[in-house]
């Protein structure tokens, strides 16, 4: 994908949005977190908009890897493999106890979501998007203007 | 008068009036006794840009009676096939093309890739596609699609959206603009065909696609053609040239390859291919217009390189077809524009492991070499030799060859190609900065609009534009969309919207007609 740093924000925002939202809400219930069902929901909901908050600095810094890059594209493994660092940063932030409000986690439920997250937004951008938003691979990943 | 004389008007052709005319009436015609067909829009050219174009506009829902398709081409690909094959490249090789880049399927997907791997026979025939894009350009070569696949990929479609139907068959001589709206064009109909030698098609709006003037002879190889009456020895990569192989089986020769693009390493490639298979001493000479010993540009837009070539994946490097460079592409004018183009670099070629060993291999035994200069003349010298001076960066060197196989490229000015030259001729049409046909970013033609007509047109005559790219299955098709996007604005079809796109998209993975 040749992405513009606007058509990375707004692909972020809206497909972890839209779509991760409603796996998310689809998926919270049968997550193994041992939690109440009100604490899982709690937990998915701020790993989801985790991924989405913390994502757009993440943009940022592909942004700048992409500079050097003669193509100005984003290979598709790239946006697979930065699954890793994210889920790495995103786990050991939630887990060390040092993100602002206490949410209740668990290893098992918190990794089951976001890889599943993950590889369903992964499989959507790498096809499936350029039929649901078909001019969208023609101005660098851009939704909106 | 005509500089060849009175000019005498046979029934049913083009008048003195007509010709001089730059917007014409149905009195006009009707006076020159030429019949007028209707049709709500023309597309002329019949390639692989006007395929895109209507591909895009059945599939907005445009009937196939409103599309007339004015073309000497008896397939969209014909021409495509034709370049492809003469530059050495059968229905089993890999085109120069990402896999999502699908001329027959606007949406790229699923991409040939994936294709690929559903239609292998064994387990690992659909893993290794699948592997390797996901893991390009990192861990490997990009994934190309087979030119067989593509085409019968196409043929696919055109069956599909009843391309045949749309086509008759002939020259277009001319686009003119009629005094109340649209357009004239005027197609001269093939030989055998019985009725009038001309017939105006009278529409709304037009689109032109007519690919390359012809094929692009640097003066020094044109006059040594000239001057020999003799073709055979010097000769474009573009034009049939199998002779050269078949010679060189023969009787050992030297090769003179011109030119730094995929072309010319295809063509070296295939020497090389000859030399291994049949055993022959062929020796060959590239010529590049510029060394490039490694990676050239600024940090932040440096191509890779070396052994004299630029190396890139694709025609252009991705990102003009839809990201950053596109868009800083779509903020040019004027000289911006050009500084634009430069910034993008020369020609290039992939690079391939293989035929980069291959080379490798070439050099060390001596028998391929390459120089970077220009040639400064070819004179014919006994027993079928060919004598070329070569003014190099610092001096001149002679070199004795059997073939020169010219690979620099095809005609791009727009002013040897017939219909553009009349539309800037009589169109009000203009060029842009580099020289091409100047189109706005919806890809009409900027000056020509006739009432609530639109002309429009798209591919290699509009080089220079808002899009780099343009020659290629993405641009065609980037081109393709903004028209319809802009013609649906005009009511002529529906816009593309998500209900549209995903009900098009399950017809075309059925293959269900429309």
């Amino acid at each position: 994908m040749t992405y513009s740093l606007a058509g990375r924000i707004q692909t972020r925002i809206v497909l972890f949005g839209v779509i991760g939202g409603i796996w998310t809400a689809l998926v919270t219930p049968i997550l193994p977190t041992r939690l109440p069902l009100g604490s899982s929901y709690e937990m998915s909901f701020t790993v989801l908009g985790l991924i989405i908050v913390l994502g757009v600095a993440w943009e940022l810094a592909y942004h700048l890897l992409q500079q050097f890059r003669w193509d100005k594209d984003w290979p598709t493994g790239f946006s697979l493999l930065a699954g890793v660092p994210e889920g790495l940063v995103l786990w050991l932030l939630l887990d060390s106890g040092t993100w602002l409000w206490d949410v209740p986690v668990t290893a098992r439920g918190f990794w089951t979501l976001f890889i599943s997250t993950w590889l369903l937004i992964w499989a959507v951008l790498s096809g499936p998007i350029r039929v649901l938003l078909v001019r969208r691979r023609w101005r660098g990943g851009r939704l909106f203007g | 008068m005509t500089a060849a004389g009175p000019f005498v008007a046979r029934t049913g052709d083009l008048t003195r009036k007509l010709l001089d005319a730059d917007i014409w009436s149905e009195q006009l015609l009707f006076e020159a006794g030429i019949p007028i067909a209707d049709a709500p829009m023309v597309c002329v050219g019949g390639g692989l840009g006007t395929f895109a174009l209507v591909d895009h506009l059945r599939i907005c829902g445009v009937r196939p009676e409103s599309l007339q398709v004015l073309t000497p081409l008896s397939a969209p690909w014909e021409s495509f096939a034709y370049l492809t094959r003469v530059s050495q490249i059968s229905r089993g090789d890999r085109l120069r093309s990402d896999s999502s880049s699908c001329p027959d399927n606007l949406w790229g997907f699923p991409s040939f890739a994936v294709r690929e791997a559903f239609g292998a026979d064994t387990v690992r025939g659909s893993l290794r596609p699948l592997w390797q894009v996901l893991t390009e350009p990192i861990c490997g070569e990009h994934y190309t699609p087979r030119l067989g696949e593509v085409l019968d990929a196409l043929a696919r479609e055109a069956r599909r959206i009843r391309y045949p139907e749309m086509v008759t068959q002939g020259q277009v001589r001319m686009v003119r603009r009629r005094e109340a709206g649209g357009y004239f064009t005027v197609l001269t109909p093939p030989e055998r065909a019985t009725g009038a030698r001309r017939i105006a098609f009278r529409s709304a709006h037009v689109h032109l696609a007519v690919g390359y003037a012809g094929l692009r002879f640097l003066p020094e190889l044109a006059a040594y053609r000239a001057s020999t009456r003799n073709s055979s020895r010097v000769v474009s990569a573009y034009e049939p040239h199998e002779h050269v192989y078949d010679q060189l089986r023969r009787r050992p020769g030297t090769v003179m390859v011109r030119g730094s693009g995929i072309v010319a390493a295809r063509v070296v490639h295939r020497l090389i291919e000859e030399r291994n298979a049949h055993g022959l001493q062929t020796r060959v000479v590239h010529l590049l217009s510029h060394d490039v010993p490694g990676p050239q540009g600024p940090r932040f837009m440096r191509r890779n390189g070396g052994d004299g070539f630029a190396y890139q994946a694709f025609d252009e490097p991705k990102a003009v077809w839809g990201g950053q460079l596109r868009d800083r592409a779509g903020a040019t004018e004027g000289a911006g524009r050009v500084e634009f183009y430069d910034s993008l670099g020369g020609p290039s070629t992939p690079y391939r492991k293989d035929w980069h060993a291959q080379l490798a291999t070439a050099r060390a035994q001596g028998w391929y070499s390459t120089v970077a200069g220009e040639v400064e003349a070819l004179d014919p010298q006994s027993d079928d030799l060919i004598s070329a001076r070569i003014q190099a960066r610092d001096s001149v060197l002679m070199a004795q060859v059997s073939f020169v196989v010219d690979c620099t490229g095809l005609q791009p000015d727009i002013g040897e190609q017939r219909i553009l030259a009349d539309l800037l001729h009589h169109s009000n049409a203009g060029r842009n900065p580099l020289g091409g046909l100047d189109v706005d970013p919806s890809f009409e033609v900027r000056g020509t609009r006739s009432g609530k007509g639109r002309l429009y047109a798209s591919g290699a005559a509009t080089h220079g534009g808002y899009l780099a790219g343009e020659d290629t299955f993405l641009g065609l098709q980037i081109a393709a969309q903004e028209i319809a996007d802009d013609l649906a604005a005009q009511g002529f079809c529906a816009r593309l919207d998500v209900s549209r796109s995903v009900r098009q998209w399950v017809r075309w993975a059925a293959n269900r007609p429309i």
